[in-house]
């Protein structure tokens, strides 16, 4: 039975019916129904295990690149099946930050921001590639603390500076929702405050969909929160209420530190 | 920033997909053509060579080419086998890892036991340099080193001395691989009963790495049984079973190089060929089957 | 305590052993190298001509060090789209599936087979296919030889390259496609910048073993003491002259013999510690 005890309007995404097994009988998401609001933070929280990580990959189909996947049900981008995109298409519109901060090691810090026209081989003048840089570290904070240092290697960095740069990596592609699996896990608090405080203010322009395993995190940044268990979507809410009045005594358990 | 160009680039994704679509093709067909000359070979040696397998093949002297003539002439096979390309062989393998087992493994533990100092990594970078060096250079060595300065002509003892080098860089590293592998525990448990160091060696350390030791020796032993170039340098060849060390000694790979240049005895080129081929693949077989069933336990 | 110090001493003989060897070699090639370096000087190495005559004795290493590397280069070259799209296929596209691991053991198999056992197959097989599309007349030459060295160096290439590729970090890989790369664009703008310096010295690696394969060569480049004039002449080289005229060999052309060994020798652990070297920064 799913708590869902939230009422969205004109969502961007519908998540529907979604299951998806690694071979025929591990089952990784089973059946969730969802819907994701528009420029808020929902936030994704569940022992490790719960599911969260390949929900959060099936909503740009990132999880089709292990093989013998089998995915069952519908996700929709405003409207539209994603399975009836090119995954070309789909990806630069739901864009991903990972676990680790992953800049290219051989590419530039310049060239890492606009790696995804690179690698998309769309081709842009110098006066475009130039602001769009400059555009995209400004947004993540990063653009005063390397503006001089554009064309050293982005492996440079620290690892606070790093994700930022895998954030900017993303907004330069101008998505319309941004994914991210644990940004901050591997990041020290003092790291981890700022991407937090980045995200809050991204969400403005942007829609973001966060994978994460720290409560408190949720709690802090999130306006809505769901809860998996074993596969499945156990409680989905306001963030607010679910974690003051839970409704499903697994989600009390696993907020109260019972398990996880 | 939201770019004018987002139907230029829409219009890419058929290109792009066919791209990604056309290198695929090609990788699979560049991968198929790599695996045909293996193909190609194994059937042209199994359907040339199989015919000539009999009991003869393992038990009779390789013929001389009047035999072989006269039997083509009146359209039989071909008389006599290799055994004594295959009792030379075996001689040859025995004396080889005579010396080069002992050698080796005794070196692999000082590499493990002497960690990165300096001289351990220049012998390290030797055996690495060594293991790079044609066998043909290391059949001059044999010549220079045995059949002109011990033997004083071909001999068994020159082919193996060449063979034991070649074999010594592999059984070195795989021993010091291995060695690294046994638990630091299980030695310590043996010093701390007091248990003499080269006891621990021989009733410890070798034991309990005793299948990765194996498998780097079969693996050595199928690299060296196939070689005909040092051999030509150092054994010469010879008609006859020989097991003596400082005689000329034939050798499975040296009869399918006379049977070659000897146009009466292309039948018996593609059965010993088959047979060293169904030894080496035999061998490897047998250490691949040791590493599975060690990474199993 | 005696005993380990014995056991301590025994080892360090041993490895001292590894040395000698060695320090042995080097120093017997050089030494039966030295009578055509005193007869010749470096001129030995520049020298095209070779000629065993009695009475016109002359000996060059120049037309066996250019076959050397003509048949070698060109056998990387036909080498590496074969065993690149055979790493592509094992560690990328059909990575950690059955039929890869098939794959690999296919193309290990092909390093268990001897070289005279290539060399027949060349002989027999590839020889008259050769003759049959017109590209020379007997058959034999550089063109052939390199393509059996090609052969003969794919399983080397092929599997170090697939453990280059693997070690690409996924993360990468999957940066690139969450940016809406295609695997092709994955493939020439991640794993082959990442990885390169190792694939380079995985094709370097295989250079090496190219240099010094023997029987194979011998039996399919046509043996002829002359600088090879194109992809189809035939030549000779250091390591198929040793084979071809060792046994008759005494004197001066002993010498000359030993000198080209030596000359492989350093050639082959030049290109080799090279290699080395290269994975060892990479990794």
């Amino acid at each position: 039975m799913v708590e869902n005890n939230i009422n969205i309007q004109n969502p961007v995404l519908s998540i529907r019916n979604l299951s998806i097994a690694y071979d025929e009988k591990k089952f990784a998401v089973k059946d969730v129904n969802a819907l994701i609001e528009r420029n808020a933070i929902t936030a994704i929280m569940g022992p490790s295990g719960c599911g969260k990580s390949t929900l959060l990959r099936a909503i740009n189909r990132m999880h089709e690149l292990y093989p013998k996947i089998i995915t069952k049900g519908e996700i929709l981008l405003n409207g539209q099946s994603i399975y009836e995109m090119q995954t070309i298409q789909l990806r630069r519109k739901i864009g991903m930050v990972f676990q680790r901060p992953n800049p290219f090691p051989t590419m530039s810090i310049y060239d890492n921001v606009i790696a995804g026209y690179k690698l998309n081989g769309i081709k842009l003048n110098k006066d475009q590639r130039d602001d769009i840089v400059e555009k995209s570290l400004n947004d993540v904070t990063l653009w005063d603390e390397v503006k001089d240092s554009l064309f050293k290697k982005g492996t440079f960095l620290s690892g606070g500076q790093q994700q930022r740069l895998c954030i900017a990596r993303t907004l330069a592609f101008n998505p319309e929702v941004i994914l991210l699996d644990e940004p901050t896990s591997a990041l020290d608090p003092i790291a981890t405050a700022k991407v937090e405080e980045l995200l809050v203010d991204l969400k403005k322009k942007y829609t973001i969909v966060l994978v994460t395993h720290n409560m408190s995190q949720a709690a802090r940044i999130s306006d809505n929160s769901m809860f998996m268990y074993l596969g499945e979507l156990i409680e989905y809410g306001k963030t607010e209420a679910m974690f003051t009045n839970p409704k499903n005594p697994k989600t009390e358990e696993y907020l109260t530190g019972k398990f996880g | 920033m939201n770019l004018g160009s987002d139907i230029a680039y829409i219009d890419t994704f058929h290109r792009r997909k066919v791209r990604n679509t056309i290198f695929k093709i090609i990788v699979i067909v560049l991968s198929v053509i790599t695996t045909s000359p293996i193909i190609l070979i194994l059937s042209k040696l199994i359907i040339e060579g199989v015919g000539q397998i009999n009991l003869d093949f393992f038990t009779q002297l390789a013929p001389d080419t009047f035999q072989a003539m006269s039997a083509k002439m009146s359209g039989e096979k071909i008389p006599g086998g290799i055994v004594n390309g295959i009792t030379g062989t075996l001689f040859l393998v025995l004396l080889a890892s005579l010396i080069a087992i002992p050698i080796g493994i005794m070196a692999g533990i000082y590499l493990y036991e002497n960690g990165s100092k300096r001289y351990t990594n220049l012998i390290r970078n030797i055996a690495d340099i060594m293991q790079g060096i044609p066998s043909i250079v290391l059949g001059i060595i044999g010549y220079i080193w045995i059949v002109k300065n011990i033997t004083h002509g071909f001999s068994a003892l020159a082919g193996s001395v060449a063979l034991a080098i070649m074999m010594l860089p592999l059984i070195i590293r795989s021993t010091e691989e291995t060695m690294k592998m046994v638990p630091e525990s299980i030695k310590e448990a043996g010093a701390a009963l007091g248990v003499p160091y080269h006891r621990i060696i021989l009733k410890v350390m070798i034991p309990s790495s005793f299948s990765g030791l194996m498998t780097g020796i079969l693996l050595a032993v199928s690299r060296i049984i196939g070689e005909t170039a040092p051999l030509l340098l150092t054994t010469l060849g010879s008609p006859v079973i020989n097991f003596e060390i400082d005689k000329p000694t034939s050798a499975v790979p040296l009869l399918i190089w006379n049977f070659y240049n000897d146009p009466n005895m292309i039948d018996l080129i593609w059965s010993s060929s088959l047979f060293l081929m169904g030894f080496v693949l035999i061998l490897n077989l047998i250490s691949k089957r040791i590493i599975a069933h060690r990474e199993k336990n | 305590m005696k005993s380990e110090k014995i056991t301590k001493y025994v080892l360090f003989a041993v490895s001292l052993i590894i040395l000698l060897i060695f320090a042995g070699m080097v120093f017997s090639l050089a030494g039966g190298a030295m009578p055509v370096f005193k007869e010749y000087g470096l001129k030995f190495i520049i020298s095209a001509d070779w000629n065993p005559t009695t009475g016109r004795e002359s000996y060059g290493a120049l037309p066996f060090i250019i076959g050397t590397l003509i048949t070698s280069l060109l056998a990387l070259l036909i080498c590496f789209p074969l065993s690149f799209s055979t790493s592509l296929f094992i560690a990328e596209f059909y990575h950690k599936t059955r039929v890869a691991s098939v794959l690999g053991t296919i193309v290990d198999l092909l390093a268990g087979i001897p070289s005279i056992v290539y060399g027949l197959w060349g002989f027999y097989t590839l020889r008259p296919v050769i003759i049959a599309l017109g590209l020379s007349d007997q058959g034999f030459g550089i063109f052939t030889s390199s393509i059996i060295l090609a052969i003969m160096i794919i399983p080397y290439a092929t599997s170090l390259s697939n453990e280059i590729i693997t070690m690409v970090p996924t993360e990468l890989k999957e940066a690139a496609y969450s940016l809406g790369a295609t695997r092709f664009e994955v493939i020439f703008n991640v794993i082959i910048p990442n990885a390169r310096s190792g694939i380079v010295a995985s094709y370097i690696l295989a250079l090496g073993r190219a240099l010094g394969e023997t029987m194979a060569v011998t039996m399919l480049i046509g043996n002829a003491n002359i600088i090879p004039d194109g992809l189809f002449s035939t030549g000779n080289t250091m390591a198929s002259l040793i084979a071809n005229q060792f046994g008759e060999a005494d004197g001066l052309k002993l010498s000359a013999l030993i000198a080209i060994g030596l000359l492989l020798f350093l050639i082959t652990a030049i290109v080799n510690a090279l290699g080395k070297y290269i994975i060892r920064k990479f990794s």
